[in-house]
């Protein structure tokens, strides 16, 4: 604990918030000023160039009947479901692998980890190199096994289930990281009464760790929440949202929007609906996180 | 052998099994990679693959920056990281430092939004300021934008840290009549110097991998390498060997930096959940 400053004989001495001035003030002007003029050309029908009328809400009306939009966000709702389960079920195992000790124990997380470093468009470029129907490495393996080769990303029906692979595969190792600083601080004693009492290994996983760490694995499931709703880099350089529009999620469809079609009012527009919808969920992180700091 | 034993002996099997089974993916696609790289054009697109090269070859790398400007967006992704880094630690600091001691919750949950918000909400109204102020075609716009990613990263983990730190030395500067300014530069930077280690590390490694924020700002000629990569490579040429050699150049200094920090970048990334963009 800190010495407490508010309760100090010198508290009022101490001006602590000036140091974070100047952050504040960047903070200011690369996030806040774009929020606000963000605001302001939803409301207006901008294209790069010519005249800027003001429209009202003809930007937010037009999104209820845009059918591509909201495929968009149903696509986006069920890519972000699997890309949320997938890597927090194997995350969780692979949390409970790294707290046992073994041999070349760090070596294994550290190679465990390497996917969530590695610069996303470079792995991206690699999946894609696998990916291709007749020469990639993985319809040869595959096949191999005797199994029917795929069609992976250039296939409308297998397109999101790969790119929720590609997604598990390099998030998985956050989940893990997560969930292991939960389990590195639980307590040791309720194991030890447990292995007395005759506890086997998936017993005591499902009676004494999962209920203990629950909490980390909430915060895990929240911050892959946020991250698979945002998920561009891969999507984008994999299939930039095809084949057709079959992958073509919120962030992509924005993106497209925004640089390909520059109608800026309409893709401002869809930045404040994607906000307010990511803004909704970080509130449950918050929540999360307090209920962990009262812990 | 009696149960108890086999039933142990069986558990650390299941251990060993599910670590190769879990480890394996991420290996086997990074050999993959580095097997496509050193693999000359016949082989890369033999059938059934050819899996290790024979003989290796660098020619792929020769490639990459023999037909490519690749020297020049390696210098520009230099640039922008270092910059982006070095300033939100100048910035980041100091204000996870006054966040700490003040304890202002409120001021977290601000830099929490920062982590929340997509990356396309601000590239928008900024592509239009960069435009009008003449910037789009320099490295201004990447390495302003780039601060979006780098400052959270740098004040999220260290706020964590100054909260870590005992006040007793502090306390005893400022009683000894230092003011906070000093307590702050002469007791507890020093102190907070493995968690700077730790920021700038993740920090530096969340700008050299952002990629969305250079597609839509960068110039013919200021293309961070990222950019490069998918740009250049994807439409100038299709061949796989080099295009594995230039994904591997881009990637290959944050997998190193991983193997060798491999500590305070668990840790770092521990405390906060951090990811970039």
């Amino acid at each position: 604990m800190s010495a407490t400053v508010a309760s100090g004989p010198r508290a009022y001495g101490r001006r602590y918030w000036m140091f974070a001035v100047p952050a504040a003030l960047i903070v200011l002007a690369v996030i806040l000023f774009p929020w606000m003029f963000t605001l302001f050309m939803s409301v207006h029908d901008w294209k790069v160039t010519g005249e800027t009328p003001f429209v009202g809400l003809d930007n937010y009306a037009k999104m209820l009947t845009d059918e591509r939009f909201l495929s968009a966000v149903v696509r986006t709702l069920w890519f972000t479901t699997a890309a949320v389960v997938a890597p927090l079920l194997l995350g969780v195992w692979a949390a409970v692998c790294f707290a046992s000790k073994f041999r070349l124990r760090g070596l294994a997380r550290t190679l465990f980890v390497l996917p969530m470093m590695a610069t996303p468009v470079a792995i991206s470029l690699v999946w894609t190199m696998m990916f291709h129907p007749q020469l990639g490495v993985l319809n040869y393996i595959l096949t191999s096994a005797g199994l029917p080769p795929s069609n992976w990303v250039y296939d409308t029906t297998t397109v999101i289930p790969t790119l929720v692979m590609v997604e598990t595969w390099q998030w998985t190792p956050l989940v893990m990281l997560i969930v292991l600083g939960g389990i590195a601080s639980l307590p040791t004693d309720p194991y030890e009464a447990a292995i007395l009492d005759g506890a086997n290994a998936w017993q005591m996983f499902r009676h004494i760790t999962l209920p203990l760490v629950w909490p980390f694995i909430m915060v895990a499931a929240v911050i892959r929440l946020i991250d698979a709703l945002k998920t561009f880099d891969t999507i984008y350089v994999i299939t930039l949202g095809g084949p057709g529009t079959a992958s073509e999620t919120i962030n992509i469809l924005l993106y497209q929007t925004a640089f390909a079609y520059y109608d800026l009012g309409y893709a401002s527009a869809m930045v404040v609906v994607f906000f307010v919808l990511i803004l909704l969920i970080s509130l449950l992180l918050l929540r999360v996180r307090q209920r962990e700091d009262l812990r | 052998m009696n149960r108890h034993l086999l039933r142990r002996f069986l558990g650390r099997l299941g251990l060993y099994a599910s670590v190769l089974l879990l480890v394996s993916p991420a290996v086997l696609f990074f050999l993959w990679m580095l097997s496509l790289s050193l693999k000359n054009e016949l082989d890369n697109t033999a059938w059934p693959p050819v899996f290790i090269p024979n003989p290796p070859t660098l020619d792929n790398f020769i490639d990459v920056f023999a037909k490519n400007d690749f020297l020049t967006y390696t210098i520009n992704s230099v640039i922008v990281s270092f910059s982006a880094t070095g300033l939100a630690l100048l910035f980041g600091v100091p204000a996870a430092y006054g966040i700490a001691k003040s304890k202002a919750q409120k001021a977290a949950a601000l830099i929490l939004i920062a982590r929340v918000t997509p990356g396309l909400s601000y590239l928008i109204p900024l592509f239009l300021l960069f435009q009008w102020l003449g910037l789009i075609g320099t490295l201004v716009p990447l390495v302003i934008t780039h601060l979006v990613i780098t400052v959270p990263i740098v004040v999220w983990v260290m706020i964590g840290f100054f909260e870590g730190l005992p006040g007793e030395l502090e306390e005893a500067a400022l009683m000894d009549g230092a003011n906070i300014w000093q307590a702050f530069l002469y007791v507890a930077m020093p102190l907070a110097r493995p968690g700077i280690t730790v920021a700038m590390i993740l920090s530096f490694i969340f700008s050299w991998n952002n990629f969305i924020f250079g597609v839509v700002l960068a110039g013919r000629s200021t293309r961070t390498l990222p950019v490069a990569v998918y740009n250049v490579l994807t439409f100038e040429q299709i061949s796989w060997g080099p295009l594995a050699a230039a994904a591997l150049i881009v990637t290959a200094p944050v997998l190193l930096l991983t193997l060798v920090m491999q500590k305070e970048i668990v840790a770092g990334l521990t405390a906060g959940g951090v990811k970039g963009g």
